[in-house]
């Protein structure tokens, strides 16, 4: 039987495209099926996704879960361990399109939790803690569950298939965000499942990817110190856990993360004339030096209230950025951005390990 | 009494129609093989005494020299081979433990050559080295688990003491006493250009070298010879020598005969006294203990020195490194079974310790399963023979190695194991004067420094072919490894796949 993803490792070439409104103006989903339409020689069909930001207001105070199951025991059982820790407020089938492109399709569900205090008073743990080690635990432990989203007020839709066809799928359309990433992969192998394709969430970070890192097995036994676990083996799930680790974890900035995994070269450290900035470098990366993430990526991170975009440092992906009135658009190809805005204006590629952080403008209620 | 006869190891091959009986044979071999009949106006040979250092190979002008090993068998048997009959004599005719020099030479597995390197082949690109930055350098201490900001909110840069490398090897500890004062100049100035250090070893640091002291360990060993304040203040990091790959559980023993002029001084011990290092030190008799010590070479340095804790590669080694990293060292160096040694008994050195790979695989996953691996920067050693072997063992979990025999063979050794004898012909491994000055520190640090760099070049090409361009991407990235020709088990403990897989 040929392996599902997870059990093997599957590298990936990839199209991303992003888009976010500087003033929380709410976009529907539909743009970014379109914006992947002239990448689709990109991808393969085996795998297509999205995230959007805003998505769920009247549940923003919950996590939104949103969970593959191959069978519906495996969902009673996996929403009697929901029970056990989280009060539910609101849980439903995610809704679907049947489309003759997308078959194999698992169960879909959503669930927006709110974590019970006595529960966390109990175990020690912040909210946010306990959400993720709740999200490792039913991955690697609760066989044919899967959690591909876990933040608030966002969520992730993905599948194997084209990209054009899984926003469709999920009637993207129906959703409004203020912020949205695309992926479509192109992936070597079959993934035998739908786990593999991007974006790759936690809380509310969501990462899409396109490369193939050459640092991966040094990040990822690094990382699976702090209690993550790489159940599938891609690089795109080792980056977010990076990140939430750097985010969250040790509290770091943007553009401090940015500046450990996309980490300047020693000699350009080296000529740093500002004393104050070439400490910070030199202490990022003698601190963290196994989370230095080597070989091809561009990437769009997605959090709470913004968006980042970053290249490896030696820009070995294309990517480039653009801007119209409060839009900004970030795309693998400028094709992309100018099919859902053709006057699209400050078109430019972000250097290799140059950070762009693009965030709704503050007091904007998202 | 009478001893039984052995024929000499090796036969000397004279061309009788080449050699002109110009003697520099004579003069080159401080073993005394070579002399001059001066009846016959030929030159003869006393092949009992022959230790094939190739010296005098090395020297003939005439080229009428050679080597080889003495022909002469005794009857064959798979059980009892040739070298155990002999050491069967040996003792017989002495009574005494045998001793032997250098790395085990037997042929018990060498994994590093099971193990083969990656490359990126479509999916993503190698990286050429001669057009984009590739980094090697390193740096070795303690990462602290939480970055800390100060009131104003900026990060406080302050880190634990750090060892930087602009590669990932250093020389390993070689006392001076057990090499000369000519191969311990040349070490120190080739890791003071290379940027890189070398290791005192237990003899103390002579004081022509505190200049080099940035580019020096100086080691703290069971006999505490050579340690005052300003030794330990003068390195750049302190090394507890717990254990020697070679000979893991004893200690040393240097003959008085050796503890003469500088060497006696160096060692802060009188001349003509046997130096005599204990096996344990005696005031580390459990791992509680060697954090006292550990934190007491801090108080005495002012915590600006980082603590390397050496031990050699044993049986439970992964427990015995887990133990060290929670005692306040910041780096632990572990020496495989194959590592050097000037002299050690050859049934310690044939017989006991593991094997290096699997040491410091099962030390690296160990320390990431008890989430401490940032605690401490690992430094592994017990032959590291090329570039390649410090490539696989930077993928299987080291920040370094360490480098002593490859070092020596730069500066003219030719691994005839038998330092222990005191009378190397290459000046390396004796103090006798005549001997020592035939190393030229200059051009031995001249080839030490041509081969580091050939090395670099060599770590940068197989990174890049791997798509990797710094070597903190490497370490511990054990995807880029595979093994051929390994057991399920073996490959398990290297934490590695099959080719094919």
């Amino acid at each position: 039987m040929r392996p599902k993803e997870g059990q093997v490792r599957i590298p990936s070439g990839c199209a991303i495209a992003a888009v976010i409104s500087r003033d929380g103006n709410r976009m529907s989903g539909e743009g970014m099926i379109h914006a992947m339409e002239p990448m689709h020689d990109r991808s393969n069909g085996l795998g297509g996704g999205f995230a959007g930001y805003g998505i769920y207001p009247e549940y923003k105070d919950f996590y939104a879960l949103h969970l593959f199951f191959d069978s519906r025991d495996t969902r009673k059982a996996c929403e009697a361990f929901l029970k056990t820790g989280f009060e539910i407020c609101h849980s439903e089938r995610i809704p679907t399109r049947k489309l003759p492109a997308i078959t194999d399709e698992p169960i879909i569900w959503r669930y927006f939790v709110a974590p019970l205090q006595s529960v966390l008073r109990d175990l020690q743990l912040d909210e946010k803690e306990f959400v993720v080690r709740t999200v490792m635990r039913i991955n690697t432990e609760m066989k044919g569950a899967y959690v591909f989203s876990s933040g608030k007020n966002m969520g992730t839709f993905k599948a194997v298939g084209f990209p054009e066809d899984v926003g469709v799928y999920y009637q993207l359309e129906e959703y409004a965000g203020y912020a949205w990433t695309a992926h479509g992969r192109y992936p070597t192998n079959t993934p035998g499942w739908w786990g593999g394709a991007h974006p790759f969430a936690l809380l509310d970070y969501s990462v899409v990817h396109n490369g193939e890192i050459s640092s991966y097995d040094a990040n990822r036994r690094y990382i699976e110190m702090f209690g993550y676990q790489c159940t599938l083996q891609t690089d795109t799930e080792v980056i977010t856990y990076i990140m939430d680790y750097l985010l969250r974890r040790q509290g770091l900035t943007l553009n401090e993360a940015a500046g450990v995994i996309a980490a300047p070269f020693w000699e350009t450290i080296d000529r740093k004339t500002d004393l104050v900035d070439k400490e910070k470098h030199i202490y990022l990366r003698t601190l963290f030096p196994s989370l230095l993430i080597t070989g091809p990526f561009s990437i769009v991170l997605g959090f709470e209230g913004g968006l980042m975009a970053l290249n490896d440092r030696l820009k070995l992906r294309s990517m480039v950025v653009g801007e119209k009135d409060d839009r900004v658009y970030i795309a693998s190809e400028e094709a992309a951005i100018r099919r859902i805005e053709p006057d699209v204006e400050n078109v430019w590629s972000p250097a290799g390990g140059e950070p762009v952080v693009i965030r709704v403008k503050e007091g904007v209620q998202l | 009494m009478n001893g039984i006869y052995m024929t000499p190891e090796f036969d000397v091959i004279r061309s009788d129609a080449r050699c002109t009986a110009c003697r520099v044979c004579q003069r080159q071999c401080a073993n005394g093989v070579h002399s001059f009949l001066a009846e016959k106006g030929v030159m003869v040979s006393d092949e009992t005494k022959c230790v094939n250092c190739q010296r005098c190979v090395s020297f003939c002008p005439a080229r009428a020299l050679k080597i080889v090993r003495n022909d002469n068998r005794l009857r064959e048997n798979a059980n009892w081979d040739q070298d155990t009959i002999r050491e069967i004599y040996k003792q017989a005719n002495s009574g005494g433990v045998l001793l032997s020099s250098m790395g085990n030479p037997k042929p018990l597995p060498v994994y590093w050559d099971k193990i083969l390197i990656n490359a990126s082949q479509v999916t993503n690109p190698p990286i050429d080295p001669l057009r984009e930055p590739m980094e090697t350098r390193v740096f070795l201490g303690k990462k602290p688990e939480k970055v800390t900001r100060g009131a104003d909110g900026n990060l406080i840069t302050t880190l634990p003491p750090q060892i930087e490398l602009t590669m990932p090897v250093l020389f390993s500890a070689m006392s001076y006493g057990s090499i000369s004062y000519n191969a311990h100049a040349a070490l120190a100035k080739a890791a003071t250009e290379l940027g890189i250090l070398y290791n005192t070893g237990e003899g103390g640091l002579h004081e022509d070298f505190y200049p080099y002291g940035a580019h020096t360990v100086v080691q703290v060993a069971s006999g505490r010879f050579g340690v005052h304040e300003k030794y330990l203040e003068t390195g750049a990091a302190i090394e507890i020598k717990m254990g020697q790959g070679a000979k893991p559980g004893i200690g040393g023993h240097m003959a008085g005969a050796e503890i003469v002029g500088d060497v006696s001084r160096t060692r802060m011990i009188p001349e003509g006294t046997d130096a005599i290092s204990p096996a344990p030190h005696h005031d580390i008799y459990s791992i509680e203990d060697l954090r006292q010590l550990v934190y007491s070479l801090k108080e005495a340095t002012r915590y600006r020195k980082p603590v390397i804790v050496k031990v050699a590669a044993v049986h439970n080694i992964a427990a015995i490194a887990s133990g060290v990293a929670r005692s306040g060292a910041d780096i632990i160096a572990i020496d495989g079974f194959r590592g050097g040694t000037g002299a050690a008994p050859t049934r310690i050195r044939d017989n006991v310790g593991i094997p290096i790979e699997l040491a410091l695989a099962a030390v690296d996953q160990r320390l990431r399963d008890e989430g401490i691996r940032g605690r401490v920067s690992l430094i592994a050693g017990g032959s590291i023979r090329s570039a390649a072997d410090v490539v696989k063992a930077l993928a299987l979990g080291a920040d370094a190695c360490y480098v002593a025999t490859a070092a020596l063979l730069a500066l003219g050794c030719h691994l005839c194991r038998t330092c222990q004898s005191g009378k190397c012909n290459w000046g390396i491994a004796t103090q006798e004067p005549e001997l020592v000055k035939r190393l030229d520190p200059d051009r031995g640090s001249e080839r030490l420094v041509n081969l580091m760099n050939a090395w670099r070049h060599e770590i940068m090409e197989l990174m890049g072919g791997m798509g990797i361009n710094s070597v903190e991407a490497l370490r511990g990235n054990r995807l880029m490894l595979r093994g051929v020709g390994l057991t399920q088990k073996e490959l398990e403990i290297l934490g590695i796949s099959h080719a094919g897989e």
